[in-house]
């Protein structure tokens, strides 16, 4: 399975990686933090790395497993 | 050289970034560093120049060479900077208050000379620093802290201004299609002369709260329902098109750059009597 990893120290809670996941991975806090919940839709498209405005978001590609 | 990964170019020790939830400057900044990586710049042999605005702090995150001057002047600093020494690479970061409306002079005589710069424009569409004011390019009707009532100037089409100035390399991209703008910045990065990419941006804070978006997807979503690229312009009556952002690659022609010719007027001249 792919690992999404939120730098909450960087992430401003905009919310951005969670409107635009294509596969709805993110849950959020009462406070906007990103939580990558559902890791099992993760496609590794790193569309949320791309989109972060503030470098807060990691994908790591699980290169073996079926996603 | 090792092999550079994008965070190399980046200050991580002042992270995080100094702007707004949402803004987009982050994304810019973003596929600067990634067209770094994927022209593997030397640190050493390229430099930064940038104004003042929200914008003009980039340079505080990039680690090569940089310099911060004075509002709207970046593009005078930069020339100055290529003709003493022709071998650096230099990029030239503005914003829409800085680079077309302060600095909007040196925007279209620096196009004009045709010095081989790379500028890049985050068009956020007002003055995000001072307070949200309208600037050149914020669309008319659109509200503003100074147009309280509705905007009731147009909006600079950035694009074709720098096109009409003669520019070499003229393209369009928005934050919202982030892979876009990085192919626009590498292509613009390598093209010898002046290279204009001009980035759709949100400002929240600003522009999209006295808009009806406060949040940074909320813009997002604006841009993307606003934005169609070359083709697709082409389909619609004037009238709707400039409300659209059109986005794409507008110019990229073969010209000789103001260094070239420079030294080439020198050598005649040193020859002369």
């Amino acid at each position: 399975m792919n690992r999404v990893i939120v730098n909450t120290d960087w992430c401003k809670r905009c919310g951005i990686c969670v409107e635009f996941c294509p596969v709805e991975v993110f849950t959020q806090e009462v406070d906007g933090t990103p939580v990558p919940e559902h890791l099992e839709k993760c496609t590794g498209c790193r569309m949320c790395v791309l989109r972060c405005p503030d470098f807060a978001v990691e994908v790591e590609v699980d290169k073996d497993g079926t996603k | 050289m090792s092999n550079m990964k994008f965070d190399d170019y980046l200050v991580k020790n002042k992270f995080p970034l100094f702007w707004c939830g949402g803004c987009g400057n982050g994304n810019v900044l973003g596929a600067i560093v990634r067209a770094f990586e994927e022209l593997q710049l030397d640190r050493k042999n390229t430099v930064v120049v940038t104004g003042i605005g929200c914008w003009g702090k980039a340079d505080d995150y990039i680690n090569t060479n940089a310099f911060h001057g004075t509002h709207g002047r970046a593009l005078a600093f930069a020339t100055g900077i290529k003709l003493a020494n022709p071998e650096l690479k230099v990029l030239v970061l503005m914003g829409d208050g800085d680079g077309a409306t302060i600095g909007g002079n040196h925007l279209i005589h620096a196009a004009r000379r045709n010095v081989d710069l790379t500028a890049i424009v985050v068009n956020n569409l007002n003055y995000g620093m001072t307070g949200g004011q309208y600037s050149g390019t914020t669309p008319e009707a659109s509200y503003t802290s100074t147009s309280p009532y509705g905007h009731i100037e147009q909006g600079f089409d950035l694009c074709k201004l720098v096109e009409g100035a003669g520019a070499p390399y003229v393209a369009r991209g928005s934050v919202y299609n982030i892979v876009q703008l990085q192919k626009l910045i590498v292509e613009a990065l390598n093209k010898k002369g002046f290279s204009f990419v001009e980035a759709i941006a949100p400002c929240p804070t600003h522009f999209g709260r006295r808009n009806g978006m406060k949040t940074g997807p909320k813009m997002l979503n604006w841009i993307k329902e606003n934005s169609v690229n070359i083709k697709q312009a082409e389909k619609l009556s004037p009238e709707e098109r400039e409300k659209k952002f059109v986005l794409g690659k507008f110019v990229d022609r073969d010209k000789e750059d103001y260094s070239t010719k420079y030294e080439k007027i020198f050598a005649i001249a040193e020859n002369a009597e």
